[in-house]
């Protein structure tokens, strides 16, 4: 039989704070554990928690970002569950009046753009961390509270994915958006963003939604991919062996490549939401609203369509820009300060992206600056280097943040045009390489290249090309 | 609304606490008594009455994202029950 895969994505970011969501902790990652803590997030009794004001600002800037409707009263719900990683037993989150709700986001999959349906945005703690022992037959877990209360903003999207691409570029997309509007660093290895997902089939032209599996424990989004893979497939068996499919949650193994069926906290789990008392509501009036919608950037799909479109950039490489903000950021001062956007694509896309990679360089931390990368490129029109040095400059200037024409000074890589000096190299060369013009003389064109690229040689790069050509052409006769 | 055993087992098996058969049939008259009387607000005309979940009539409090100081982690863990090294030490939780 044939299925229609129906896949829905729940994204947990954590938010960019300094300080957890309601105490002055910090958010720090990587730290000694439960060094962090204070009575507010370890659940102490007789605590206060008091909402950090950022947290809640980055958490309607992604609403909106999301094209979400924002509720103008919002409040904060207590969600009962009991878990070692959870200090009060229960997590302050959201349920009644989620702070935005009934929002889309727009992304391109293969070339054309699918809106997938946002179900809400909100804001919650996040729990501390379980570490469970290696050693086979321990009867414990061990629990670090730092990571208890730092802002995590959860992501619910409607089931509006059919495949896994889709999938794909919906997590790419969500990304960059966090990235750009700056309110999570979205780290997956630092579990800083997370995705599950929910997977359900139907008949090939029905409108019921079958019964759906959430899948949790996805590290990266190639196991969010795979599992909805191997989910896809288990279904599929069982529907056609006649067998109904349980509403379960399933945990991913990522070394086995399966999922197997979990039996624990969110099983059958009544969560007795009730309006948490310790925080008080959140009004947002129009004032505030318009101030958060200001302070939202391009977008990286509605910047993607801007590089294609005005500076005639192909999909790809309009697309790799994109990528990343600090990349977008670069392009446009470059283009701002020089009109050459190709120019300026090739050497971001290309030479830029792979000295990064070589290097090991962090992008946000780059040495080089527009106005160098701008200079070098006028240098290069200005015939001052060749494209070739031009490469060379470009590497140094990368490593030290230098200016280009300094690095040409020092090192004295300014392009020869003085036809008397190139004339002196090219008289050398054909002396010393008689064969070479017998061949050419006797028909073998391409033994012109071999002498250009012996008094390129010579000059080490700098003489210029043209000059070099024109005066092989006469010299050795046409 | 008529409490039964299951539902205090349910509630019970939620909460992680075990009860004897005598508290089950204990809170199953406890709690039945407090839903009967908390019905009698179901008598009352609500319909001009808007839901009211807090009581206090300030909203928007925040604070600025500063640290603070975090208490040590002797202190923090000095009335845990269970420990091992830096961590709190909990019964396995995965099956």
């Amino acid at each position: 039989m044939e299925y229609e895969v129906v896949i829905g994505l729940e994204t947990h970011a954590e938010l960019a704070t300094v300080a957890k969501l309601f105490c002055g902790c910090s958010t720090k990652f990587g730290v000694e554990p439960n060094t962090q803590v204070c009575p507010v997030c370890l659940g102490m009794p007789g605590v206060l928690p008091v909402m950090n004001k950022k947290a809640f600002e980055y958490s309607l800037k992604a609403a909106v970002a999301l094209n979400c409707e924002i509720n103008k009263f919002t409040n904060f719900d207590r969600k009962s569950y009991y878990y070692p990683d959870l200090p009060k037993n229960y997590q302050i989150s959201q349920n009644y009046y989620n702070l935005g709700i009934d929002g889309y986001m727009n992304m391109s999959v293969n070339g054309t753009i699918k809106k997938v349906r946002i179900h809400n945005v909100h804001l919650e703690e996040e729990a501390g961390k379980l570490i469970h022992p290696e050693e086979t037959g321990a009867d414990y877990s061990l629990v670090d509270f730092n990571r208890a209360g730092v802002p995590l903003l959860e992501i619910v999207s409607y089931p509006d994915m059919r495949n896994v691409d889709e999938v794909d570029s919906y997590m790419q997309t969500l990304r960059k958006i966090l990235l750009y509007t700056e309110v999570s660093d979205c780290k997956m290895q630092e579990g800083s963003l997370r995705f599950e997902a929910s997977i359900s089939l139907r008949k090939k032209g029905s409108d019921k939604l079958g019964n759906r599996v959430e899948i949790k424990n996805l590290n990266s989004m190639k196991s969010v991919i795979k599992a909805i893979e191997y989910e896809a497939v288990r279904q599929s068996e069982l529907l056609d062996k006649g067998e109904a499919i349980d509403r379960e949650t399933r945990l991913w193994d990522e070394v086995n490549e399966k999922s197997q069926r979990m039996r624990s906290k969110e099983e059958s789990q009544d969560y007795r939401y009730f309006p948490e008392p310790d925080l008080l509501p959140v009004l947002i009036d129009d004032k505030w609203l318009d101030a958060i919608k200001v302070s939202i950037p391009e977008l990286p799909l509605e910047r993607k369509q801007r590089f294609i479109e005005k500076f005639k950039l192909s999909d790809y490489d309009a697309g790799v820009l994109t990528e990343e903000k600090v990349l977008a950021d670069f392009f446009d001062a470059c283009v701002n300060l020089l009109d050459r956007p190709k120019a300026f694509c090739n050497w971001i896309t290309n030479d830029l992206l792979r000295e990064v990679k070589d290097r090991k360089l962090d992008i946000n931390s780059l040495l080089i600056k527009p106005k160098q990368l701008a200079s070098l490129v006028e240098l290069i029109e200005k015939g001052t280097i060749s494209s070739t040095i031009a490469k060379e400059v470009f590497s140094e200037m990368v490593q030290t943040g230098n200016d280009p024409q300094k690095i040409i000074e020092g090192k004295g890589l300014a392009q020869i045009s003085d036809e008397g000096l190139i004339e002196t190299v090219i008289d050398k060369v054909i002396a010393g390489n008689p064969n070479v013009i017998e061949d050419y003389k006797k028909g073998k064109k391409n033994a012109l290249a071999f002498l250009v690229g012996q008094v390129m040689k010579e000059t080490k790069g700098k003489a210029n090309p043209k000059i070099v050509n024109d005066l092989l052409r006469e010299k050795v006769g046409i | 609304m008529k409490i039964e055993r299951k539902n205090i087992e349910y509630i019970a098996n939620l909460s992680r606490i075990e009860l004897s058969d005598q508290e089950k049939e204990m809170f199953v008259h406890q709690l039945s008594d407090i839903l009967s009387y908390i019905e009698k607000l179901n008598k009352l005309n609500t319909d001009n009455i808007k839901p009211m979940a807090y009581s206090l009539n300030t909203t928007n409090v925040f604070r600025e994202d500063k640290l603070g100081q975090p208490i040590s982690r002797d202190d923090a863990m000095f009335n845990a029950p269970s420990k091992m090294g830096v961590f709190f030490k909990v019964p396995k939780v995965i099956e």
